[in-house]
């Protein structure tokens, strides 16, 4: 458990840059980051962070089911928050495809719509963040649903090895925390 | 503790994180100046608090992990803070 939250620890602190980054250009130029941050889609990351909480209820209930041994209700409730975190990508390509026609997406080639070089810094940074954030997704989903997997074929008996559960759920929470940050940062500066 | 108020527990951190969000995303229509981004950290530090403590457990862990988790809040903030200091005092 320890061994994780170190982990977790260096996790907080490569996203902690982004921050840094975020917040020196918020400083620096306030009024050119609340102008990108405006033309971002502020109900897309609201649906998005909507469905990354529920899934971490899920993920901290079948940890809950998990010390008890409950195999099939543990394996239900992870298979479900590994499906609202498929969501979660699902909307989050809507969303990249829908700002790469609006030209606010960087790197994709076609017209580029921000005249002035800090909103490009911004949308660079929201690329990453998002990117990194997207990234680790895709890892805890694969953690998620390969968890259930075996729960359910009985190679991860329960309770014995409720603290698997355990330490994966950390790092699920950990990526939801990281969004809540990302949410107000990039999406609601105004 | 039974499962029943285990779970319930959880449903109603659960409901508390979605009421922040809807007031997080109501707070950015009004123009508040700098309350704006007051408000957006302060929930998103509330948010953040309620996932550690009740779906991270840390509520049941030991001295020690909580350690480990109050340091990391601890170096982050003060990267953040000393990196605020810096441009906000040139």
């Amino acid at each position: 458990m320890l061994g994780m939250y170190l982990f977790l620890a260096s996790e907080v602190l490569l996203f902690g840059g982004l921050f840094a980054g975020a917040l020196t250009y918020r400083i620096l130029y306030p009024e050119a980051v609340v102008a990108a941050s405006a033309r971002l889609h502020v109900w897309i990351g609201a649906a998005n962070t909507a469905l990354l909480l529920t899934s971490s209820l899920l993920v901290a209930l079948a940890v809950q089911a998990a010390d008890r041994g409950l195999r099939r209700p543990a394996a239900a409730l992870l298979s479900g928050a590994a499906g609202l975190g498929f969501g979660f990508l699902v909307l989050k390509a809507v969303e990249y495809t829908k700002e790469i026609h609006q030209g606010l997406l960087p790197g994709f080639g076609g017209r580029f719509d921000f005249s002035s070089p800090v909103e490009q810094l911004f949308m660079n940074l929201y690329l990453v963040g998002t990117g990194l954030h997207a990234a680790h997704m895709t890892v805890g989903i694969a953690i998620l649903a390969g968890l259930a997997w075996r729960i359910g074929r009985r190679s991860l008996p329960l309770p014995e090895r409720a603290v698997t559960v355990a330490v994966c759920g950390l790092y699920w929470h950990l990526v939801d925390i990281v969004w809540v940050f990302l949410y107000p940062v990039l999406y609601l500066a105004r | 503790m039974s499962m029943k108020a285990d779970a319930a527990r959880l449903i109603a951190v659960w409901a508390a994180l979605m009421g922040l969000l809807a007031l997080t995303v109501a707070g950015s229509f009004f123009s508040l100046g700098a309350g704006n981004a007051v408000l957006g950290i302060g929930i998103a530090v509330a948010k953040a608090a309620l996932i550690l403590w009740f779906f991270m457990h840390l509520r049941r862990e030991t001295p020690l992990v909580r350690i480990a988790a109050v340091g990391t809040v601890v170096w982050i903030s003060t990267m953040l803070i000393l990196i605020s200091a810096d441009l906000l005092t040139r």
